[in-house]
């Protein structure tokens, strides 16, 4: 087959190219730019669009004798990932920019703009396994190695997209890929991994936010008695289940720490109150993605809803659009907008966007 | 790199000896400098004492501009100001920015017509806006990317009426124009060895005698004094047998590259596709533009879709256009030319040498089609 292999610079994408090429495919690798501006060797190296990650891809990309591009798709990741992070924090919601990433950029523009130029599919370096059943569908499964499983983070994608996607990286665990990778000579073989949100590359989320959406002080308000306990400098700034950053000492009564329990875009409030009231057991999802046909009725299912999250038990039905979660033990800090992904053992069921999340007696 | 300057240079990496030394190993190294400087400067119309070698294209045009500006600065402070043409290699642009950015120089960029050529007519209006401020006047001779040819002779006239100095960076014209330093009454003209086969790595400022040069780099006071550092006997040797061989050799060889690249551009224009060429083309004219330079413009495509596409098929071109951070920009040139970005963005630049056979451009125009309908479908994603 004719393969792009999407290389950031990183380890792991220059073991899954190398990899890809062992396995007799035609393999070109190509960086994507997703910076508006990129950055110079001075700046940070850390992220996954500076000038020395790109050349890091393609000193790979000579070392195993591919042609080598970069793609340009800064206006898009900038429109589709970064723009959607600052509305999505702005509606008092936690998006997950990579989900975001690999559902409109690396399997969506990077994989069209490769099957335009003649190509059958895309391969990364993420951690999860595609398993082809005999009728030649293809279900999406956690990886080997559960400290590395990505799975959640491409429980977005479709039948569709997982027919033209290779994850080379799957089966193995990543001391056995940065091995493999000095085995191979590649100097990227000690990189450290990347972290984080690559286009906040001090890692002060609340920070860049504020930068764009500007100071809008408002009310901390008390989740039982109501009261105004303090103040805050814009309410997007929060998410459910944060403790920390909040300026509040214990209470005077019970001692007990608070959490954001809430946040309120439309009246700029940020809710508090005590860990039991973080605690839910239901969960409503929009935009629910299957991978494979839509579940029929009520079906037993694992649910996580953050990238390094547990997965719990749980039940749940697609209506239309929306899919209802029932979990079978409370999570505790599920805030809106994240997602929930579904297992069916390690095969990825589907996904969709939290909405609200409850506990329901 | 042509053969006879590969066996010349090897010849000469064998044999120690630095060209500023005095003892015998020292003499017979100068003694292949100075051979290899009369070789170059009879080649290119200049004499020997005109040549200053440097590492390359990017030191020559650096020390033309910013020696040029410093001397004339020092004769007079109110020389502050550079003539610059838009379509400029990045090694003239770059510098040129800097200069304004941390020199406090001032630059008038000139630019180049539709058909992509620098009028002294224009050149004279930048000048008129002050004389007296002018400190160089900077033209390429031929354009790195279309190819066009620049009136430098004529450029150098208007310039000279005011005093004024002129630069030509040349690393596109040597061997693929006839170049003529002396008949050209430039002041300055940057050349590099690798352009005419000979190695990477060392390249000239031709300075005429009466021009001041400050020096951009200190020490040992070899090249006039004005370029200081050990010289790279082996390299200078392989650059004069290069650049000798290429000049005699270029007017035979540009007839039949000539040919070459007028088919191709008829070839393309007629596919059908609203496919360009860019800058002054006519069949024929090896004059004001370079013989081997073929620079087509394609709708609707991005040029680096076409040049994986073309690669794929065996087709070794260029888009032409620099990149940032990796990632293909419009090309300065193209933009300078009035070409709207997102036709700029469609550019694929094919260049002709000796090596270049008419099976190659048969393999090109048979390869365009499919990629230039697939690089369509792939434009406008992401």
């Amino acid at each position: 087959m004719r393969v792009v292999a999407a290389m950031s610079g990183g380890v792991d994408s220059a073991v899954a190219a190398a990899r890809m090429l062992d396995a007799g495919h035609e393999v070109v690798g190509v960086h994507l730019a997703l910076s508006q501006s990129a950055a110079t060797l001075r700046e940070s190296a850390r992220g996954c669009c500076t000038i020395e990650d790109a050349g890091d891809a393609r000193r790979v990309a000579d070392m195993l004798g591919i042609p080598f591009y970069v793609w340009d798709m800064a206006s898009r990741f900038k429109r589709d990932v970064m723009e959607d992070f600052v509305a999505e924090y702005s509606a008092g919601r936690t998006p997950n920019p990579c989900l975001r990433c690999n559902e409109k950029i690396k399997f969506a523009a990077l994989l069209d703009k490769a099957v335009a130029l003649g190509f059958d599919a895309v391969a990364t370096g993420h951690y999860a396994q595609v398993v082809e059943r005999p009728d030649g569908s293809r279900e999406l499964h956690r990886a080997l190695d559960p400290a590395k499983d990505q799975s959640y983070v491409l429980g977005v994608l479709t039948a569709e997209q997982l027919a033209r996607s290779f994850f080379p990286l799957g089966d193995t665990t990543k001391p056995e890929i940065r091995a493999e990778a000095r085995e191979r000579g590649f100097y990227v073989a000690s990189k450290p991994d990347s972290h984080d949100i690559c286009f906040i590359a001090d890692g002060d989320t609340r920070g860049w936010l504020t930068q764009r959406l500007g100071e809008q002080p408002g009310d901390i308000v008390d989740a039982v008695s109501g009261d105004v306990v303090g103040a805050h400098s814009g309410a997007y700034a929060y998410t459910v289940g944060q403790r920390r950053g909040l300026g509040l000492p214990r209470h005077a009564q019970d001692g007990q720490p608070r959490y954001v329990v809430d946040v309120d875009a439309a009246s700029n409030t940020v809710v508090v109150g005590t860990a039991d009231l973080l605690g839910v057991n239901a969960l409503t999802g929009d935009h629910a993605r299957w991978c494979g046909p839509a579940p029929e009725g009520v079906v037993a299912v694992g649910a996580q809803v953050r990238a390094h999250g547990d997965e719990v038990p749980a039940t749940a039905w697609a209506e239309g659009d929306h899919v209802q979660v029932r979990l079978e033990s409370r999570l505790r800090g599920v805030a809106p907008g994240q997602s929930v992904v579904l297992y069916g053992g390690t095969r990825v069921v589907g996904s969709a966007s939290i909405s609200s999340a409850r506990l329901e007696r | 790199m042509l053969p006879s300057a590969i066996a010349a240079m090897a010849e000469q990496m064998a044999v120690t000896g630095n060209a500023s030394s005095l003892h015998t190993a020292g003499r017979a190294a100068r003694r292949v400098v100075e051979e290899s400087r009369e070789r170059l400067a009879r080649a290119i119309g200049a004499r020997p004492s005109e040549v200053v070698f440097t590492s390359g294209g990017t030191e020559s045009d650096n020390l033309a501009i910013k020696g040029a500006l410093a001397a004339r600065r020092e004769q007079d402070p109110g020389r502050h100001r550079l003539v610059v043409s838009a379509m400029e290699h990045h090694a003239v642009l770059d510098c040129v920015d800097h200069l304004v950015a941390h020199e406090g120089a001032k630059v008038t960029w000139v630019e180049p017509d539709p058909a992509g050529f620098i009028s002294p007519r224009a050149v004279r209006a930048a000048i008129e806006e002050d004389p007296d401020s002018v400190a160089l006047v900077s033209v390429m001779w031929a354009n790195n990317e279309v190819g066009t040819i620049q009136p430098v002779r004529e450029i150098a006239d208007v310039a000279h009426e005011f005093g004024i100095p002129v630069h030509s960076d040349a690393v596109q014209a040597l061997a693929h124009a006839p170049l003529d330093f002396a008949a050209s009454d430039l002041d300055l003209m940057t050349i590099t060895a690798h352009k005419a086969g000979g190695p990477l790595g060392v390249g000239a400022l031709v300075v005429k005698r009466a021009m001041p040069v400050t020096p951009q780099t200190h020490g040992g006071g070899q090249e006039r004094q004005i370029r200081s550092g050990t010289l790279d006997a082996p390299a200078i040797r392989g650059f004069a047998v290069a650049v000798e061989e290429a000049v005699d050799g270029r007017e035979d060889e540009s007839e039949r590259v000539l040919r070459l690249r007028d088919r191709l551009i008829t070839s393309a224009l007629d596919l059908g596709y609203g496919i360009t060429v860019s800058g002054h083309w006519e069949a024929g004219d090896g004059i004001r533009r370079l013989s081997g330079n073929a620079h087509l413009l394609v709708p609707g495509c991005e040029g680096d879709s076409l040049l994986y596409l073309l690669d794929a098929a065996g087709v070794e071109c260029s888009t032409g256009s620099a990149c940032q951070a990796g990632v293909p920009q419009p090309s300065h040139v193209l933009l300078a030319m009035g070409v709207a970005e997102q036709d700029a963005r469609g550019a694929l630049r094919l260049t002709l040498g000796h090596t270049s056979t008419e099976a190659d451009v048969d393999a090109f125009l048979a390869a365009l089609p499919a990629a230039v309908e697939r690089a369509r479908r792939a434009s406008g994603i992401g």
